[in-house]
């Protein structure tokens, strides 16, 4: 298989996964989340390292997951001991990334991990690093990553399909009549840890959080249907990777970086044009801004 | 010992403690104003905004001279700002997916043209990268003097504004009642909050300087419920964080300025959360037993 | 059988009391008004019964059993549906979850139950408007919606907090005519209400409130001049020719 082949493979694992999961947290209203957890994660690497004293694939995704859900959980307790829910994030993710950066520029010397690498990943290594069993080589270790927590997303996604549509929907409604909601919270909050650890190697954190959130978003403006949009979260993912890959090929930048600006893209064009819900269709129509009475709070 | 007194004995050191702890005390102070906005996040889209504005202008104009790049870097976060402003405005997006989309994919783009001007450049462009998570070891002289004197008049200007700031965050409605020009305020909380972004990033770094702008605030909102009391207890807690990270970071080898000074702010914002009398944990335990 | 028992039940938000002390018992088969002044403290009973809020102290009994293990057979409507009105769903989706319990995890809803949803929408008048995005209907469109959510659920309790809140007369008419139903079929209905008026014709049972019960029992016993003043604060004054039946009982 060719080199570039599996580049274009693993952009597009990460799109499709951090896509579908990411449209999720959209529709949450967790967006920030994504960013926050995208940031933390890179402590679990780290954390994973001084236990193991090596970067592994298992290890990772077991301190990452842990990492994740701390998270979410260290976020939510800030927040109902009265913490604006923004500013509860903003501290929790700053620290604990921050704790993480420290910590690398203790043991950077040893390995390739690095602060460049935590924010940008290293894409183009990926062909490189092989999972080898009996010296037999099975093709990237990131592929396998990636397609193993795709699995393990799509699965979940399906077997919870009602509860995870009617607990976004109207959590109060949800929880009355029975619907595990919490349980539902924090599966969401692991399938997203795990996304993003298995992304983070390979495209770093800021394509991990574009690819959560922008495709989602995206998807939003184009479709009034809860499946529709997942899927089209999904394929928007991998359509922005694709345009990143060839961007990026092009001009030599961050294959990274230009998979993140493909994703803003597809948003741009979807926030103008979008059939139902693009800003010029919405002047032609004459009606400006926004028609529906937000109910923010 | 001697070698770390001999350190703090340095000239440029004296400075840069100066500058960290006036940078400091006017993102606590103007944090404080931008947490009771609920903008905290947005803070963050544009510090990660600012990043593209310093790549654009080095390519266009070639030059590293900083006040050009902060120019580029506000620019570009105030175009952030407008971007999300937009968003929530002309689509059924929330406020907190369109800063998401806004802070990854301008950062992303930073990003790209940060590898573009390595590949390409012909100078030295080293230096650019410490944009990221700042580098206080690196910062000479002039950089320095320019974010003291620029946080110094940050504070000045809160200093000037504060009564308006209040009463047209916490009222809006109210304070045009009155008369104020609130719409007016805002788009001067919006240039101190550019501006601290701005001068800061080169200590602290994009990635992390939103921290320098929410913790201490929140800190300080455990210790006190008055606005006066806590800008002014946010404005010390940031400057301690300022100063002891910048203190660390020079001390310590390969310690980068920006994740310490966060630390320090995290440090700070636990303890305050555990014991301060306000809304402290602690205290509330006691009270409950 | 009492269908709900509330005994001692106090809620406070922060250190502020908005319950004290409630305790009443509905019976099986009827209809109960919850009336009082703004911020008497109707939705926080509501929602406190159904556990959405933490209480202080007291209990709840909903046929002779903790409320937890009861949640199938409570339908509930609140004040003000906080969703997010963009969410991509349409209105039928929205009433297909009110038959969540009934398809069980891991399945896909039914015919059957695609069609009971369908017929439940039909009942409030909203046939039409099945497939609409939810964010383009009008506000009592929208309130009937969940109604028809709520109706879907074929609860044996029901909990409505002001349901006639923004809808006009016509539809007012069908959904009271719709709990009538629901009524004689041995389900139990508590409303939040707040039009005077109508309390007569509407409910066979009143609970007053004020913070604390003021009374509760048969409309015609609890109904009184003397009751409302008590749960108003005198401030019914302008009401006077409105209980006028109730005055007449006294
Ligand atoms: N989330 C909250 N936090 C703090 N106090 C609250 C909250 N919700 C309600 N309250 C207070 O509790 C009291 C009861 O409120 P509740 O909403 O139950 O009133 P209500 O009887 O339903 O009024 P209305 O007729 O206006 O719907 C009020 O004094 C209100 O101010
Ligand atoms: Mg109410």
């Amino acid at each position: 298989m060719s080199y570039t082949f599996w580049i274009l493979l693993t952009g597009c694992l990460v799109g499709l996964t951090c896509g579908i999961t990411g449209a999720l947290l959209v529709l949450r209203k967790m967006a920030m989340i994504a960013d926050a957890i995208s940031h933390t994660v890179l402590l679990g690497i780290v954390g994973a390292f001084f236990v193991t004293q090596s970067l592994s694939g298992i290890p990772m995704l077991i301190g990452a997951g842990i990492v994740g859900i701390l998270t979410a959980v260290f976020v939510e307790m800030l927040h109902s001991s009265g913490v604006q829910s923004d500013a509860a994030i903003g501290i929790v993710f700053t620290s604990l990334f921050a704790l993480g950066v420290v910590l690398i520029s203790f043991i950077g010397d040893q390995v390739h991990l690095d602060v460049q690498h935590a924010l940008m990943g290293e894409i183009a290594f990926v062909p490189w690093n092989t999972l080898t069993i009996n010296g037999v080589s099975y093709g990237p270790t990131a592929v396998w990553m990636l397609g193993a927590v795709l699995a393990v997303n799509l699965i979940l996604i399906t077997l919870f399909y009602k509860e995870i549509k009617m607990s976004t929907f109207d959590p109060q409604f949800a929880t009355l009549i029975g619907v595990p909601v919490m349980i539902i919270h924090y599966l969401l909050m692991t399938m997203v840890s795990l996304s993003t650890v298995a992304s983070f190697d390979s495209v770093g954190a800021i394509l991990v959080v574009a690819m959560l959130i922008v495709p989602g978003a995206t998807a939003y403006l184009l479709t009034d249907r809860f499946f529709v949009l997942l899927i089209l979260s999904g394929v928007i993912g991998i359509l922005s990777a694709a345009l990143g890959y060839g961007f990026a090929i092009q001009w030599n930048v961050s294959i990274a970086g230009s998979m993140a600006v493909a994703t803003g893209v597809f948003f741009i064009a979807a926030f103008l044009f979008g059939p139902k819900q693009g800003v010029v269709i919405k002047k032609i129509r004459g009606t400006t801004g926004k028609k529906t009475v937000q109910s923010s709070t | 010992m001697e070698q770390f007194s001999a350190l703090l004995s340095s000239a440029n050191l004296q400075w840069v403690l100066i500058g960290s702890l006036l940078l400091g005390f006017a993102s606590g102070v103007i944090g404080s104003f931008v947490l009771l906005k609920k903008q905290s996040l947005i803070s963050d889209a544009m510090a990660h905004a600012a990043l593209p504005g310093v790549c654009i202008v080095y390519i266009l104009f070639q030059t590293k001279t900083v006040p050009y790049l902060l120019t580029g870097a506000a620019v570009t976060s105030l175009i952030a700002t407008q971007s999300i402003q937009t968003i929530v405005k002309w689509s059924r997006i929330k406020t907190d997916a369109a800063i998401g989309i806004t802070l990854s994919v301008f950062f992303g783009l930073g990003i790209v043209l940060l590898t573009y001007i390595q590949q390409n450049a012909t100078g030295n462009q080293a230096g650019l990268d410490s944009f990221i998570f700042g580098q206080a070891a690196s910062l000479v002289k002039g950089d320095v003097q320019l974010i003291a004197a620029g946080a110094l008049c940050l504070i000045i200007l809160t200093a000037l504004f504060f009564k308006e700031f209040k009463i047209s965050i916490f009222d809006p409605q109210f304070a045009k009642g009155l008369g104020l020009p609130v719409t007016f305020f805002n788009a001067v909380l919006l240039f101190l909050v550019v501006a601290v972004v701005v001068i800061g990033i080169q200590m602290v770094g994009v990635v992390l300087i939103a921290a320098l702008l929410i913790t201490p605030p929140i800190s300080a909102r455990y210790w006190t419920d008055q606005l006066g009391w806590m800008t002014m207890l946010a404005g010390i807690f940031g400057a301690i964080s300022g100063v002891s990270g910048a203190v660390l970071s020079t001390a310590i080898q390969n310690l980068p300025t920006g994740p310490i000074i966060v630390l320090s702010a995290s440090v700070i914002f636990l303890f305050s959360l555990l014991f301060g009398t306000k809304k402290g944990l602690l205290l509330k335990g006691g009270r409950n037993a | 059988m009492n269908a709900l028992t509330v005994s001692n039940m106090s809620v406070s938000y922060d250190k502020q009391l908005a319950l004290e002390n409630v305790s009443f018992s509905v019976p099986e088969g009827s209809m109960t008004g919850i009336i009082g002044p703004n911020g008497a403290g109707k939705s926080t009973l509501i929602k406190s019964i159904l556990q959405l809020l933490p209480t202080v102290s007291g209990t709840v009994e909903v046929f002779k059993k903790p409320l937890r293990s009861q949640r199938k057979i409570i339908g509930y409507v609140p004040q003000r549906s906080e969703v997010d009105w963009d969410f991509p769903t349409n209105a039928l989706d929205v009433v297909l979850m009110g038959r969540y319990n009934h398809i069980g995890m891991f399945k896909r809803a039914s015919k059957k139950e695609v069609t009971w949803a369908k017929h439940c929408l039909q009942r409030v008048g909203m046939q039409d408007y099945a497939s609409r995005q939810i964010s383009q209907l009008s506000g009592g469109q929208q309130q009937r919606v969940f109604l028809a959510r709520a109706m879907a659920q074929d609860a044996k309790i029901y909990f409505m907090d002001e349901p006639f809140a923004g809808v006009d007369a016509s539809t007012e008419k069908a959904i009271i005519q719709l709990m009538k139903e629901w009524k004689n079929e041995g389900k139990t209905v508590l409303v939040v209400h707040h039009d005077l008026q109508t309390v007569n014709d509407y409910f066979d049972h009143v609970l007053l409130l004020n913070k604390t019960p003021i009374a509760y029992g048969e409309t015609n016993r609890v109904f009184t001049l003397a009751n409302l003043e008590e749960a108003y604060g005198g401030k019914i004054a302008f009401l006077q020719q409105g209980p006028k039946a109730a005055k007449g009982s006294t």
